[in-house]
């Protein structure tokens, strides 16, 4: 699994963990200040085409720390999975985008750059900062009235890699190519409508322009680690935990899990439709097996406190599912010891079992042949933990999650 | 002194960034390339160690969380936007946006003071009085507040950091900020110009 992000909680302590990003935000500060930031004639003159710099910063900005992002993460270093991926609200961005516009003509900061601002001493930040704190203020008493449109359009963890099918490193050369001709553009502007001269720039922005150009191309190179490839850098240790019989849980701590209220334990069921709609267990998520490396999105931003179980009818799809999904970094994964077809022996009654079950059948094929497809609506299903006493040793260890929940407007 | 008038002192085109009084004191702006660059380092830098972006507006709302859960916890406590962030015994400083915004505030700080540009002034269009510069950069504040949390983040947490890590949303979001900032530009010239 790759190194980073890394788990700053678990290495430093919960409180000691912030001072790493009182350390980033202390660089953010300095860096939106030296490049004039602060000011807010010079970021307005943005919008008036005499001087580029927001666009230059932000966008510069954005191609290298994008570059430094899919490099990392094709050679390994760096799990992409794991990294905040804002999730698109398309038509609440797009209109509070259009709003923050007008807020940033009219008052000639966005809230970062306001912040820098009063920290300098200048009045008209410090209140541009009063007026963000208003803002808030508004949109928390207000937004239960709209909060139907502030929740639309939601699309998830939606990137422009799966809005256009195209690879990670065709995007990134390509927005890299975008990000410099727009530039030019931009320094013809400062040119021609700002009248300023070009060479104070320096001609080592050329040299620049094409290193980033060749980065582009090596993470082009390179790629993005595949499902396998990811499986094949842990299968050595993973695969003694699936020998050692370390992710098979049994049924006993199953149901002591699914009884704790502090935990939400979600069992994910991967065999075909026709025998999920014949028996499942009470609200298990139907995953068939060509739909589970897709759904490793949903389940890592899921809360820190739920517990997955794979379930097949026996063990071997659920296993297969578990290294396509552990090798995508989704957390407390495990899978239900002997599966559905144990799952209906332990927990109906003999007379059940002596009417449905099969004299034999093969690896992971349904052990029972039922007269209807009654879903969850059999006993067995939702089980009673006080019913049944089962004894089992405890294997699952909750792990905690890397990377924050929230993006830094959360 | 630069403060004795501001009005006058920031007569000078934007394009040249320094006002004609403060040239003596304080140090040019970095090259913007340079100056994009760095950031885009510590972007990077933030996503690689913790695995999330860079922040400004979440922090300043639990900020403002804070005051509000201290004059009015009841009131928090029914609000289900703000019960996320203060409901009950939870404590909206225990969030890592909230130690971002206060290191960017110390480093915007620090660094202005380094390089002489820690100075009590209001920055403003030559044509436009200081209180309409005060009135108009409250009112363009609410709106980024307010706008900042419709869309679920600021310049730099949606189209800074989402933008780099490809989120199709941020790619939309920065797009409307720059339409929306360039269709009132015309109409607001008179502040800036």
């Amino acid at each position: 699994m790759a190194p980073f992000p890394l788990a700053l909680s678990d290495l430093l302590g919960h409180w000691p963990s912030y001072l790493v990003y009182l350390g980033i935000g202390f660089a953010f500060g300095w860096v939106l200040e030296i490049s004039g930031f602060g000011n807010s004639t010079k970021l307005a003159a943005q919008f008036y085409l005499k001087e580029m710099t927001v666009f230059k910063v932000m966008f510069t900005a954005i191609i290298v720390g994008m570059v430094g992002v899919f490099l990392a993460s094709g050679l390994g270093l760096l799990d992409y999975n794991l990294i905040y991926v804002n999730p698109t609200y398309m038509w609440p961005g797009i209109i509070g985008g259009l709003i923050m516009g007008f807020g940033f003509i009219i008052g000639g900061f966005c809230p970062g750059t306001s912040l820098v601002s009063a920290a300098t001493g200048k009045i008209d930040g410090i209140i541009f900062v009063l007026g963000v704190f208003f803002g808030i203020f508004v949109f928390g008493e207000t937004v239960s009235g709209f909060e139907e449109f502030w929740n639309s359009s939601y699309m998830g963890r939606f990137t422009l890699m799966d809005l256009f099918g195209v690879d990670t490193g065709v995007l990134v050369l390509g927005i890299v190519v975008f990000a410099i001709v727009a530039f030019v553009f931009a320094e013809l502007a400062e040119k021609y409508i700002g009248k300023m001269e070009l060479s104070q720039f320096g001609k080592w922005r050329y040299g620049a322009a094409g290193g980033i150009i060749v980065m582009a191309g090596v993470v082009l190179v390179v790629g993005q680690p595949t499902n396998l490839d990811k499986w094949n850098a842990i299968s050595k240790t993973q695969e003694t935990r699936i020998t050692d019989r370390a992710i098979y849980i049994e049924q006993g701590e199953i149901l002591h899990l699914m009884e704790d209220a502090k935990l939400t334990v979600q069992v994910i069921d991967v065999r075909s439709e026709s025998d999920y709609n014949l028996f499942h267990v009470l609200d298990a998520i139907h995953v068939p097996m060509d739909e589970v490396l897709s759904y490793a999105d949903t389940m890592i931003s899921a809360p820190e406190n739920t517990v997955f179980f794979l379930m097949s009818n026996d063990e071997a799809q659920a296993t297969e599912a578990w290294k396509i999904l552990i090798a995508e970094s989704v957390p407390n994964l495990y899978v239900v010891e002997g599966g559905v077809n144990h799952w209906i022996e332990t927990f109906s009654d003999k007379t059940f079992v002596d009417a449905y079950q099969l004299p034999q059948h093969a690896d992971d094929a349904l052990a029972y042949s039922f007269a209807s497809a009654l879903g969850a609506r059999y006993p067995a299903s939702d089980p009673n933990p006080d019913v049944f006493e089962l004894e089992y040793t405890e294997k699952v260890e909750l792990q905690v999650k890397r990377g924050p929940a929230s993006g830094g407007c959360g | 002194m630069a403060t004795a008038n501001p009005a006058l002192s920031h007569d000078t085109p934007v394009s040249q960034a320094q006002t004609a009084d403060s040239v003596s004191r304080a140090k040019p702006y970095v090259n913007p390339y340079v100056g994009g660059i760095l950031l885009g380092l510590v972007l990077f830098g933030a996503f690689f160690l913790t695995g999330s972006g860079l922040g400004a507006s979440g922090g300043l709302n639990r900020l403002l969380v804070v005051v509000e859960d201290f004059v009015a916890p009841g009131h928090v406590d029914r609000v289900p936007y703000l019960i996320d962030m203060a409901g009950g015994d939870r404590n909206p400083l225990d969030s890592w946006v909230v130690f971002l915004t206060i290191g960017t505030i110390v480093g915007g700080g620090i660094s202005g003071w380094r390089n002489g540009r820690l100075r009590f002034e209001t920055i403003k269009g030559p044509r436009i009085s200081r209180p309409t510069r005060w009135i108009m950069a409250f009112a363009g504040g609410a709106l980024m507040g307010f706008g900042a949390r419709m869309a679920r983040g600021c310049t730099s947490g949606q189209a800074l950091s989402g933008g780099a890590v490809l989120s199709v949303g941020s790619w939309a979001f920065m797009f409307a900020v720059f339409a929306g900032a360039y269709a009132l530009a015309y109409f607001v010239r008179k502040a800036w110009l």
